[in-house]
């Protein structure tokens, strides 16, 4: 590992006013940012010992648990997430678990118990892809890694990446659960910075990785995200998250599906519906919650939905099994849904 | 695999010599300073303040405060391995994908693999070796872990124990299928896992007793 700088920040001002933050000269939202808060350390150790992530300065961002970003609250405008919660405290909180079932389960089907206590909801969001080729700083060619070098998944073994959002420069799945859930439930995200604060949607937060996947966020260098709100919805109590993966427990998802019906007098007045494990980025899927509307919930819908879904894939080698998989996934996930007892 | 092998362990610990504290002084003595040439080496130090080392760090180990040199990039792992001589918590993958190094903080299982040193710092470490009562009891944990032959090579051990240790009071070890689910996080290469989720089922009462 390089050597760095390590600093701890008790508030918001004195994170985004270190002056290592002002200096940074590339953007935060590249894995080649001079600077990297750190919370629980999960992603960011686990990168800069594979020589990945090369930060000169790390500021502990952890004191930040006894502002409103270290709470959960339900308010008017609904459901305050702090970024700094950890993932295991916001997945067993009762209230969560029985009103927002699809944030509870996308939490605990995720990592492990220890890294669920580590890990913050804010650096959960963010973590980095699973690619072997983007980790492993022996191959040479990953655009994400070091722009412009090429892409060694477009040939190489791809069976574990993306079929939707992908580009000719990279086809990384990105590997979290809980980003569709929050995608899924209109989320925002409120950010704080050199520059100001603002909020932004959750949807716009993560950039598809286009011609330029090393930048994988819209964050400005030095921002850092302070809380997620989920607005109060009438589907929302209806929702779950399905993941399928190799293993049963501690294993990333090949294909995984986060969705929310509002079900009416026997049709759909509503639905809300997000894929994991086969997109490079948060995935919502607008065009199949379309298609549900006003249907009766039943298999022929919801098979139409999942083909429109997944209309746009496109599969390279390895990876043409996860369009059926991610498929027969939303299915289930909506039957499920469809049937839960209220 | 050699015959002679145990012979030295044997005939050293006899004489009040430990197989651990040989190894320990000379692997020490003998590594440091090449180790520490070959980080100089691999990383030259950068303009910015980042000499690499914090002053001091003190870190809270089993109730003790262990005033501690160290370099930013020490792990909590390693600060317990190399620095306070509590080699009970093993070193097995170093990316916090096997659990081996688990420890409680603030009494939450937490991987200190992933975790650097500094930020530890004013929390409360339990290890295994913090598990012991100073009487020689057992904790019911490593008890069971015995009693139920929970494990065949024990590396992966003290990381299991401390993960069930707080699985329990986590209340996440109701159900042989919820602690399957709630110890996924502990590889066993010895595949043990039958005879852990008895131990941790036979723990559970005596724990909660106690």
């Amino acid at each position: 590992m390089r050597p760095f700088a390590y600093s701890r920040a008790d508030s918001v001002q004195t994170a985004i006013r270190a002056p290592t933050v002002a200096d940074a000269q590339i953007e935060s939202a590249s894995v080649h940012a001079s600077h990297q808060y750190v919370a629980g350390g999960t992603t960011l150790i686990d990168l800069m010992k594979l020589d990945v992530m090369r930060p000169r300065s790390v500021t502990d961002i952890n004191a930040l648990e006894h502002t409103p970003s270290g709470e959960i609250s339900f308010g008017p405008r609904g459901l305050h997430l702090g970024a700094l919660v950890r993932m295991s405290d916001a997945a067993d909180h009762a209230d969560i678990r029985e009103n927002y079932p699809v944030i509870a389960q996308s939490l605990e089907l995720a990592a492990s118990a220890q890294i669920r206590n580590m890990a913050s909801l804010g650096g959960n969001v963010l973590q980095r892809t699973r690619c072997t080729y983007f980790r492993d700083t022996s191959y040479k060619a990953c655009n994400k890694r070091e722009p412009g070098s090429g892409c060694a998944a477009l040939e190489g073994i791809n069976r574990s990446h993306a079929v939707l959002g992908t580009s000719e420069r990279c086809v990384a799945s990105y590997p979290g659960d809980f980003a569709q859930a929050l995608i899924a439930l209109d989320a925002e995200v409120e950010l704080a910075g050199p520059g100001g604060s603002r909020r932004i949607h959750f949807e716009e937060l993560h950039r598809p990785p286009g011609e330029m996947p090393h930048i994988e966020t819209i964050l400005e260098p030095g921002e850092l995200i302070l809380a997620f709100i989920v607005p109060s919805a009438s589907w929302i109590k209806r929702s779950l998250y399905l993941k399928v993966r190799d293993r049963q427990s501690y294993e990333f998802a090949l294909a995984s599906a986060a969705v929310a019906l509002d079900i009416d007098a026997g049709s759909v007045r509503e639905a809300r519906i997000a894929l994991g494990g086969v997109a490079a980025l948060p995935w919502r899927a607008h065009e199949a919650e379309q298609k549900l509307k006003g249907r009766r919930p039943d298999d022929e819908a919801f098979d139409e939905a999942a083909s429109i879904a997944f209309a746009g894939a496109k599969p390279r080698e390895h990876n043409a099994f996860k369009i059926q998989l991610g498929k027969l996934t939303l299915v289930r996930a909506l039957r499920q849904a469809a049937t839960m007892e209220l | 695999m050699t015959k002679h092998a145990p012979t030295a362990a044997s005939t050293a610990s006899s004489t009040g010599w430990s197989r651990r504290n040989f190894l320990k002084s000379t692997v020490a003595s003998s590594m440091t300073v090449s180790l520490l040439e070959r980080a100089r080496a691999d990383n030259p130090a950068p303009e910015k303040p980042t000499d690499g080392t914090e002053p001091h760090t003190t870190l809270r180990i089993n109730g003790r405060d262990y005033r501690l040199t160290l370099d930013t990039r020490t792990t909590l792992l390693d600060a317990l391995r190399e620095h306070t001589g509590l080699t009970g918590t093993k070193k097995g993958c170093d990316h916090g994908q096997c659990g081996a190094c688990t420890v409680l903080i603030d009494n939450r299982r937490v991987l200190s693999c992933l975790t650097f040193a500094a930020m530890a710092e004013g929390q409360e470490i339990t290890t295994i070796e913090g598990l012991t009562k100073s009487d020689g009891t057992l904790h019911p944990m490593q008890q069971t872990f015995i009693d139920h032959d929970a494990f065949q090579c024990g590396y992966c051990t003290p990381g299991q124990i401390m993960s069930a240790i707080a699985c329990v009071h986590e209340g996440h070890a109701e159900t042989d299928a919820q602690i399957r689910e709630f110890m996924s996080g502990n590889l066993c290469r010895c595949a043990a896992y039958p005879n852990i989720v008895e131990a941790i089922k036979y723990a559970k009462p005596l724990m909660e007793r106690a």
